[in-house]
């Protein structure tokens, strides 16, 4: 029983991580229709950010939690500012074209991210400092659930709770959910549609580069290349709750966490994304617009 | 108020609207009219910045709106209701109209407009915390003008307000209009299809053609002109 309740917790925390990146996929398909290649790039840049910070920050001995809260801070502005101007550059030109051409550029946002993260940095798997010591009240518990494990469950929650509530009662929440669902009525009632777009972008970085911050010290290394499949999974599980929906993409992160925690620990770690994948391929399948997604109607 | 002059827009290659001019004088209600297609709905949406003009200039209070961005010409107040009155389905009734205000920050100014809309139209009050999906036509139509009178707008634009409503629905929305007018002195462009009601309401009148103004009048005139009782009134 202790072995199934460990897997279901770190199945959880996966999860939670995967559902950081995802609600960056799922907020940007809301708003613009476009999913975002480079968006698990804005999250690898989050762990070099909080990498270079807290490296620099323990060299001068400053407390682990001082540490956290600035690495993190800082992460978030910067991958904000990285969002911001992908978009900018790369996304807002091509706001009328046909649809392939922002997703082609992208693609292509995303590579030249990887490759710059290379050359600027270093092609090796760095070790991430340890942020989250083990705390002595979990001792009773340690064999079940870490405490970065705790941590990371914890501040995805505050983190997503702050989402909700940013996204349902405040002003620019409104004006998100109103473009979302009809772009010209927003432009009427005097929204600044480019403004919201560069907020979504911005919310979503911040958002990655927390879940960068938290995995890398999770996992204890980084290096430029993280950001690829840690994005095609939170892209997995933005598509399986359906993607444009925020609680389908914490919902559609949760069971694929669950579901690679599982097949990890009963089937074989080696088995861990064939399960993921066939997972996807399967609800969509039976349910192509994902778990709480709703399916598109043409209007003749 | 508003002076729409020489006015070009274009959709890819078609020409939509072609050389419109017509003004508009404060407190006044003034209808476009026209069949399907003919340019109404371009009208509206060149006036609020969505349809970009090709050439012309359009002068809000002597000032060149044309080219200025959706949400300034909202600020500037000019407000639309669109033809098929959008209205953001999944959000309530209340966020539907706190979206009027999105630009406002006189907080007692519009709890006080929260609660004139709501005297306007009661059933909205009911349903306030309803998604607003989940109202029939009528009350969607309701919504979609309390919503831009939420914005207190010197220039309401309303595009076929009584389409798909059953006639006694018609009747009421055409008395708010009208009331809307008299009571807050807010100037109307009123666009339809249905001529005969809108001539009845508005004190001037133009008629649209292929995306020209072929014909202005008093409304009084325009309903009894023989080309207009012909074309658009069915006698």
């Amino acid at each position: 029983m202790d072995y199934f309740i460990e897997l279901f917790l770190s199945g959880l925390t996966r999860g939670s991580i995967y559902a950081l990146i995802a609600l960056g996929y799922t907020m940007v398909y809301g708003i613009i229709g476009l999913i975002n290649f480079a968006h698990g790039e804005i999250y690898m840049i989050g762990a070099f950010t909080s990498f270079i910070v807290a490296t620099v920050l323990s060299i001068y001995g400053f407390p682990l939690l001082a540490i956290v809260i600035v690495a993190g801070v800082a992460a978030a502005i910067w991958s904000s500012a990285y969002g911001y101007t992908v978009e900018k550059i790369a996304y807002k030109p091509l706001r009328r074209a046909p649809r392939l051409a922002p997703l082609i550029s992208a693609i292509g946002m995303s590579i030249f991210l990887q490759n710059y993260v290379l050359l600027a940095q270093t092609s090796d798997f760095l070790p991430f400092p340890e942020l989250i010591p083990e705390f002595a009240f979990m001792e009773p518990v340690a064999h079940i659930i870490g405490s970065s494990d705790l941590v990371i469950l914890v501040a995805t929650t505050v983190v997503m709770l702050a989402l909700t509530l940013l996204i349902k009662f405040t002003k620019i929440g409104k004006a998100m959910r109103a473009t979302a669902q009809d772009k010209t009525m927003a432009l009427l009632v005097g929204i600044n549609v480019d403004r919201v777009i560069s907020a979504t972008f911005i919310i979503g970085s911040a958002l990655a580069a927390i879940g960068g911050l938290l995995i890398a010290s999770h996992i204890g290394q980084i290096n430029f290349a993280i950001g690829f499949l840690a994005g095609i999974k939170a892209f997995t599980a933005a598509v399986l709750g359906g993607i444009g929906s925020i609680p389908g993409a914490v919902l559609g992160s949760l069971i694929l966490g669950l579901t690679e925690s599982f097949a990890t620990g009963y089937v074989s770690s080696d088995y861990e994304d064939v399960f993921a994948f066939s997972l996807l391929v399967l609800i969509l399948i039976f349910k192509p617009s994902g778990l709480l997604g709703k399916a598109e109607t043409k209007k003749v | 108020m508003l002076e729409l002059q020489h006015i070009h827009t274009q959709y890819g290659n078609i020409q939509a609207l072609q050389d419109v001019t017509l003004n508009i004088e404060a407190g006044e209600i003034i209808t476009l009219i026209g069949a399907n297609g003919a340019g109404k709905s371009t009208t509206l949406m060149a006036i609020s910045g969505i349809v970009p003009c090709r050439s012309g200039k359009i002068l809000l209070k002597g000032e060149e709106i044309q080219g200025l961005a959706p949400d300034r010409i909202v600020a500037m107040g000019v407000c639309q209701v669109p033809e098929g009155r959008h209205i953001f389905a999944d959000l309530s009734v209340q966020e539907n109209l706190d979206l009027g205000s999105f630009l406002r920050t006189d907080k007692v100014g519009i709890k006080q407009d929260l609660e004139y809309v709501y005297s306007l139209f009661p059933i909205l009050a009911e349903r306030r915390h309803q998604p607003g999906g989940t109202l029939s036509g009528g009350e969607q139509q309701m919504l979609a003008m309390s919503r831009a009178l939420m914005a207190r707008p010197q220039l309401l634009l309303l595009d076929e307000p009584s389409m798909g409503l059953a006639p006694l629905m018609i009747k009421q929305i055409f008395e708010i209009i009208k009331a809307i007018n008299k009571e807050h002195k807010t100037t109307i462009f009123l666009v339809e299809q249905n001529a005969h009601q809108a001539l009845h309401i508005a004190d001037r009148g133009y008629v649209i053609e292929n995306g020209r103004i072929v014909l202005t009048d008093s409304a009084d005139k325009l309903l009894t002109n023989p080309g207009v009782r012909k074309a658009y009134l069915g006698i």
